[in-house]
């Protein structure tokens, strides 16, 4: 499937600051240039998947690397299951496989090669091995894509144990955190947003790293706080814009990374605003946020001024139909609502 | 036998049998010992299919891998590994190749290149293709085997596999022990062909069907593969064809197949034919044999022992291995 890049743009998501001089790039330059970097420095780097070599991706987020690394990138035929499962014992021979996974949607046409191998080989073996494996790509709802090309599924993979679970919103955390994992000797699921590829920030021409585990505070206030990743850092920012004008200071936290997440962090600012919100674009019904409520409840419960309050998708497929998505799938005015409940 | 076995070196014919009784005494022990509810879980025992890992092994380096099966004491076994590390991990203890995180499904000597045995059925296949693309990157001559059943053949990671392995023309051999039963389901109602071997002719591999009960034809189809596959002639299937002569697992109840078919099959098994072979060209004499079977009786004792007489792990060792830096986990 080929998308217009252009189509997926989302106006207004620079949430950073930009100062004067800064070098302004987008998400996908951050993310292939996190990656260029870690490919030039260390020859066991390889990457590959399906459309990234003679393309750049899908989405073009590897055009940076096209013609700097030899035959370190290539393409794969259609076959996820040994994709994935190949990046498994490519790591216990020695190298450093960053496999793309082309849609997180077919992250199940090989889950099993994930869950059940790449996740447990480590354990299982009594940790024998060490599996610097990074499993990357687009996750996240695209203008009509429908029910197979819009899922965001880091839920599964926080749920069943033995992957780091990175999902990053800016420029600049895309290339810190894509660094970190490919530094890192465990295997990282690392979930692109198609809607963020084209989103400008500001990014240091210096290397720099951000370690995993590590939210950031996008947004400080003292009324509520906003739990959030990815695209839903963006529209929670947006959200805490217009709450703003009504006088309620939203604080929004970016987890960043789902395992580890930042539970210090996240306690620290409910400590202080007594109220949450958590937002995320998968689905509501045991999405991630449900995890973060129960934590929250577990330590705080009798610092809490009002329910912690969830925002998700509906509970059904994603449909095609631009009304129907729109209905289907969280958004702004959700966040705010959900603010407003805990007041 | 129909291969030049004057060739192999002698302690190779020698070491082959060692290896075959090794594993069947491994097995047997095994057998005994989960019958008495010394050993958790499951097993699966590798008796009457001896030939085909040893077979092969014998023409490996420790250098190059291999990824077995649910069924794998006997690839371990051939590949080197310590049989006393073995048995404690089938026991569950902290001595245990896995410190007792794998058992006998998972049981893995990565130092040995055994990566991992597997639960899951042509689970393997794709962990071999990663390490053939493992070694094609770093330019070495070390091949991967992977052992896998009949059943895995109809499975999408074999295919998957063989493409992708044909593709990039990959030091990968992939064998199939085609025991008759996947579970408890035939090979001839759920395979279509006679042959799987004809099953890599779709991915431009070659695919020979050998007697996999005979360890020097095993032996000599292997050299052949893994020589080819070093040299850079890429992947190669050999299907050797031989029978699981016990249950799936240890305590099956083989509902699904004729106790006469069994016993047929136990004139046809791998140590018995290769024992006359040696016999008979007086490689090895009856003392030889027994002294042999005296000594591996005892290694198998031994490793009973030191199985038994292990630790077992702490039980909050079950929070420890899944990270290399485990700290700061909500496990």
């Amino acid at each position: 499937m080929l998308l217009e890049i252009s189509s997926l743009m989302i106006p207004g998501m620079i949430t950073e600051v930009i100062h004067m001089g800064e070098r302004i790039i987008t998400f996908s330059q951050a993310l292939c240039e996190g990656v260029l970097e870690e490919m030039l420095r260390d020859e066991r780097v390889i990457t590959y998947g399906e459309d990234i070599a003679k393309q750049g991706g899908i989405f073009g987020a590897y055009k940076c690397l096209l013609g700097k690394v030899g035959d370190r990138i290539f393409d794969t035929p259609i076959s996820e299951e040994v994709i994935y499962g190949s990046a498994l014992g490519a790591a216990m021979a020695g190298m450093i496989p960053v496999v793309e996974f082309h849609f997180a949607d077919f992250l199940f046409t090989g889950i099993t090669a994930i869950t059940n191998q790449i996740m447990k080989m480590r354990y299982m073996t009594g940790g024998q091995v060490s599996l610097p494996i990074v499993l990357r790509g687009p996750d996240g709802v695209a203008k009509s894509a429908a029910a197979q090309h819009s899922q965001s599924i880091e839920t599964i993979f926080m749920h069943v144990p033995g992957i780091k679970v990175v999902v990053p919103s800016t420029p600049y955390d895309a290339k810190g955190l894509i660094k970190s994992s490919i530094r890192d000797p465990d295997p990282i699921i690392f979930f692109e947003h198609k809607a963020l590829y084209k989103i400008r920030g500001p990014v240091p021409e210096e290397e720099y790293f951000i370690p995993l585990g590590k939210a950031h505070i996008k947004r400080e206030g003292a009324d509520v706080t906003v739990i959030a990743t990815s695209r839903m850092v963006h529209e929670a920012v947006k959200a805490a814009e217009q709450l703003s004008k009504e006088g309620i200071e939203v604080e929004v936290v970016d987890l960043r990374t789902l395992v580890p997440w930042d539970r210090d962090t996240v306690i620290k600012s409910v400590k202080k605003t007594g109220r949450a919100v958590v937002a995320h674009e998968t689905w509501r019904r045991a999405g991630w946020g449900a995890e973060i409520a129960s934590t929250i409840y577990e330590e705080l419960f009798d610092r809490l001024e009002a329910p912690i309050q969830r925002v998700g998708a509906r509970n059904v497929p994603h449909p095609f139909s631009p009304p129907l998505e729109q209905f289907m799938i969280p958004k702004v005015e959700d966040i705010v609502d959900a603010v407003k409940r805990t007041l | 036998m129909r291969f030049g076995w004057e060739d192999i070196p002698k302690e190779t014919l020698v070491w082959m049998y060692e290896t075959m009784v090794k594993i069947r005494k491994f097995d047997l022990a095994a057998e005994q010992h989960f019958l008495r509810g010394e050993i958790p879980g499951f097993i699966h025992a590798y008796i009457g299919e001896e030939a085909i890992a040893t077979g092969v092994m014998a023409n490996l380096r420790e250098d190059d891998y291999i990824t077995s099966t649910h069924r794998g004491h006997g690839h371990m076994i051939a590949k080197g590994a310590d049989v006393k590390r073995m048995m404690a991990e089938l026991y569950g203890k902290k001595t245990g190749y896995c410190r007792g995180k794998g058992g006998s499904m998972h049981i893995a000597d990565i130092s040995r290149g055994v990566l991992g045995a597997n639960g899951e059925v042509a689970g393997g296949i794709p962990i071999a293709v990663g390490a053939g693309l493992a070694v094609k990157f770093r330019k070495s001559d070390q091949v991967v085997v992977s052992f896998f059943g009949d059943g895995a053949t109809n499975r999408g990671a074999f295919h998957e596999g063989l493409n992708f392995a044909a593709v990039y023309n990959l030091p990968v051999i992939f064998v199939v022990e085609f025991n008759e039963y996947a579970s408890t389901a035939p090979a001839r109602e759920m395979i279509p062909v006679k042959n799987v071997a004809v099953r890599a002719a779709g991915y431009g591999i070659p695919g020979i069907t050998i007697d996999g009960n005979n360890v020097l034809e095993v032996y000599e189809t292997a050299r052949m593969a893994i020589e080819r596959a070093r040299c850079g002639g890429g992947p190669f299937l050999i299907e050797a064809k031989t029978y699981r002569l016990k249950g799936h697992f240890v305590g099956d109840p083989e509902l699904y197949r004729d106790k006469r078919e069994v016993q047929e099959f136990w004139k046809k098994e791998p140590i018995g034919r290769y024992e006359a072979f040696l016999l008979k060209n007086g490689i090895l004499t009856k003392e030889d044999i027994e002294e042999i079977n005296e000594r591996v009786d005892k290694m198998i004792e031994e490793a009973v022992r030191f199985a038994r007489e292990s630790p077992y792990p702490e039980p909050e060792d079950a929070l420890r291995d899944l990270f290399v830096d485990d700290t700061g986990y909500d496990y």
